[in-house]
């Protein structure tokens, strides 16, 4: 797909970029790097600075310090070369409202000057009819509900075959089917060889098609990696249920163990590192506890969700609207 | 394959799409058919009255009933000060600022349509429609006069006999005359649009200046500026109406509007490729 057949390691890299917008560092020396061929997950609170990122990425806005590579070639100035490979959706879909939606297409297809004339009808309905709109084609995009909208967006970033497609929110303001037809055309992309880039403020939909994600929060990025290495960086919990809390308290406390959440429905919740930040292996904790005489009612060790580890990152909890 | 193609890579597939959805719009429209009215009324006003009174109204408006090919002169010259100026006012404050208050502007940038491409194909837009314009007026007039009024040889002001025909080639150059008066605007109202993303704001600011430049024209305190003004020659076109054809003012006016256009096109190109597309 590359046009000198090489193929980068990194679909995208960028290096300490930051933006300011006026005294607000919107971005804050952000070090993304997203492996060809993933689908990565970009996940944030509203106002995190992830649509901020994104512009940069594109060549929509400058960056006010670091560098940004797209498919192994600096953007802003290699646009030419990079953008006709890029599909790319920003901060939600904006069309001409006196066109219609397939007239809207061609308008954009028109400005990408490597799209090929010829197949522009064909390529127009094909990106319609991937997103389910073949029905509205005509219809003037005024008309359009934002679900519509949307997939019309979506749609432009599939008018030509794509090596990355970057997805702002995608599914904002689709409904439920919608949302799980974006998800499986993500898959579909991915499966093609493409990389997809997708951001998002619902956790639900990056834990579900993402192989790599990484976590804004207030402008700088808090982690990145494989989704199964944010989640083990969440730390594993011990949860006990027992009549001798006092007892069991010395024994953690012995172990060098710190409590987690405090009390739940009169269960003891303890992070699973001791001294030194090592973990202790649950079965040394059970050994311990009985041997100290605790009477041991209930003993679960909670993996880290993926949510846990976001409001562990960013202090704020994911708006889980589907 | 963008890099096997680069130099195939062109403009002419987006100016395509830019006068189209330019001209296919209902806007558009509607002002170039407000333009074409401005004969129409004008002739059917003079049709209706018994007689002009000479010397009254505009320039050879009591002309009309002895040759209906003074219509559209005549409508030119009233269009100059305001209608036209306002309409290309209109496109040419909407060109940027349009697509940046849609938010289409970042999917032409992400396209990619290039910056300096984009502002080209832009401003080649504008200039179409400074094409189109005083050519509706022309020949609406031209149109309504032949048919209420006689049509014959035409007087011109140097007192020399033209047939209908010449009258007709006449009229257009006048009409292309003030294509050219309009594209020094044209450029003024691109570089305003580059600085704002709420495209009514630099349309009211374009027309804004066509009307100050007019205003300072008419101030003697400031004749040392009057040549400088984008306005100074909008009024020149009457060389073109004598035998023969004094070209002095097309000249001026090309070699003004020209300078216009290389100011402001170079203060639009500064701005926009360095603009943070926000919207
Ligand atoms: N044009 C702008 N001018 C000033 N501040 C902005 C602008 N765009 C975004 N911001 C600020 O930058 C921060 C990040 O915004 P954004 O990148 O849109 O966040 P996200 O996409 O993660 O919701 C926000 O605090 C927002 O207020
Ligand atoms: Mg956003």
């Amino acid at each position: 797909m590359t046009p000198a057949g090489r193929r980068v390691d990194l679909a995208i890299e960028t290096r300490g970029l930051s933006k300011r917008f006026g005294h607000q560092l919107a971005v804050d020396g952000v070090n993304l790097a997203v492996p060809s061929g993933s689908v990565f997950g970009f996940l944030g609170p509203n106002g995190s600075g992830k649509t901020t990122t994104i512009r940069m990425m594109l060549g929509l806005a400058a960056a006010t310090e670091g560098t940004v590579s797209v498919l192994g070639l600096a953007m802003p100035d290699r646009f030419h070369e990079v953008l006709p490979r890029v599909g790319a959706l920003v901060e939600g879909p904006a069309f001409y409202p006196f066109l219609s939606g397939a007239a809207n297409l061609r308008r954009l297809d028109a400005a990408d000057p490597y799209a090929a004339a010829s197949t522009r009808s064909a390529r127009v309905e094909a990106a319609l009819e991937r997103v389910g709109l073949s029905h509205a084609a005509g219809k003037k995009v005024r008309a359009y509900s934002l679900g519509m909208k949307q997939r019309l967006g979506i749609a432009n970033a599939l008018l030509s075959p794509r090596e990355l497609l970057v997805l702002d929110e995608p599914t904002n303001g689709l409904d439920p089917q919608g949302t799980r037809e974006v998800r499986s055309l993500v898959r579909s992309l991915a499966a093609d060889g493409a990389t997809v880039f997708v951001s998002s403020h619902l956790l639900a939909e990056v834990e579900q098609i993402c192989t790599h994600a990484a976590i804004m929060s207030a402008g700088r990025l808090v982690a990145q990696g494989t989704l199964a290495q944010l989640r083990d960086a969440g730390k594993a919990r011990i949860r006990l249920v027992t009549h001798d809390a006092g007892l069991a308290e010395g024994v953690f406390a012995s172990l060098g163990m710190s409590p987690a959440g405090g009390r739940s429905n009169g269960a003891l919740v303890y992070g699973d590192g001791g001294q030194d930040g090592e973990v202790v292996e649950p079965e040394a904790v059970v050994a311990a506890l009985v041997a100290a005489g605790v009477r041991v009612r209930g003993f679960a060790v909670e993996q880290g969700s993926l949510e846990d580890r976001f409001v562990a990152l960013t202090g704020e909890g994911f708006d889980i609207a589907q | 394959m963008p890099s096997n193609n680069i130099a195939r890579a062109s403009g002419w597939p987006l100016l395509a799409s830019e006068l189209s959805v330019l001209f296919r719009r209902r806007r558009t429209w509607a002002m170039l058919l407000a333009l074409a009215a401005v004969p129409v009324l004008m002739a059917v006003a003079v049709r209706v009255s018994s007689a002009v009174p000479p010397g009254r109204g505009p320039a050879f408006l009591d002309r009309f009933t002895q040759n209906g090919l003074f219509v559209g002169v005549t409508a030119l010259l009233v269009c100059v000060p305001l209608f036209l100026p306002l309409t290309v006012g209109v496109v040419a404050g909407d060109t940027i600022a349009g697509e940046a208050g849609l938010g289409t502007l970042r999917y032409l940038l992400v396209a990619p349509a290039g910056r300096v491409r984009l502002l080209l194909v832009k401003y080649a837009g504008a200039a179409a429609f400074c094409i189109v314009a005083p050519l509706v007026v022309a020949l609406a007039g031209a149109g309504i006069g032949a048919s209420l009024f006689p049509v014959g040889p035409v007087t011109l002001l140097s007192g020399d006999v033209i047939s209908p025909q010449e009258a007709v080639l006449r009229l257009v150059l006048v009409a292309a005359y003030l294509t050219v008066s309009l594209l020094g605007l044209s450029a003024v109202g691109l570089f305003l649009s580059t600085l704002t993303d709420v495209p009514v704001g630099a349309m009211a600011a374009t027309i804004v200046a066509s009307v100050v430049s007019q205003v300072m024209g008419e101030l003697p305190q400031l004749d040392w500026l009057h040549p400088w003004l984008f306005s100074y020659y909008w009024f020149g076109f009457a060389d073109l109406l004598r035998q023969p054809i004094a070209w002095d003012s097309f000249a001026g006016n090309a070699l003004l509007q020209g300078g216009y256009i290389a100011v402001f096109g170079a203060l639009a190109y500064g701005r926009f490729v360095t603009k943070d597309v926000l919207s």
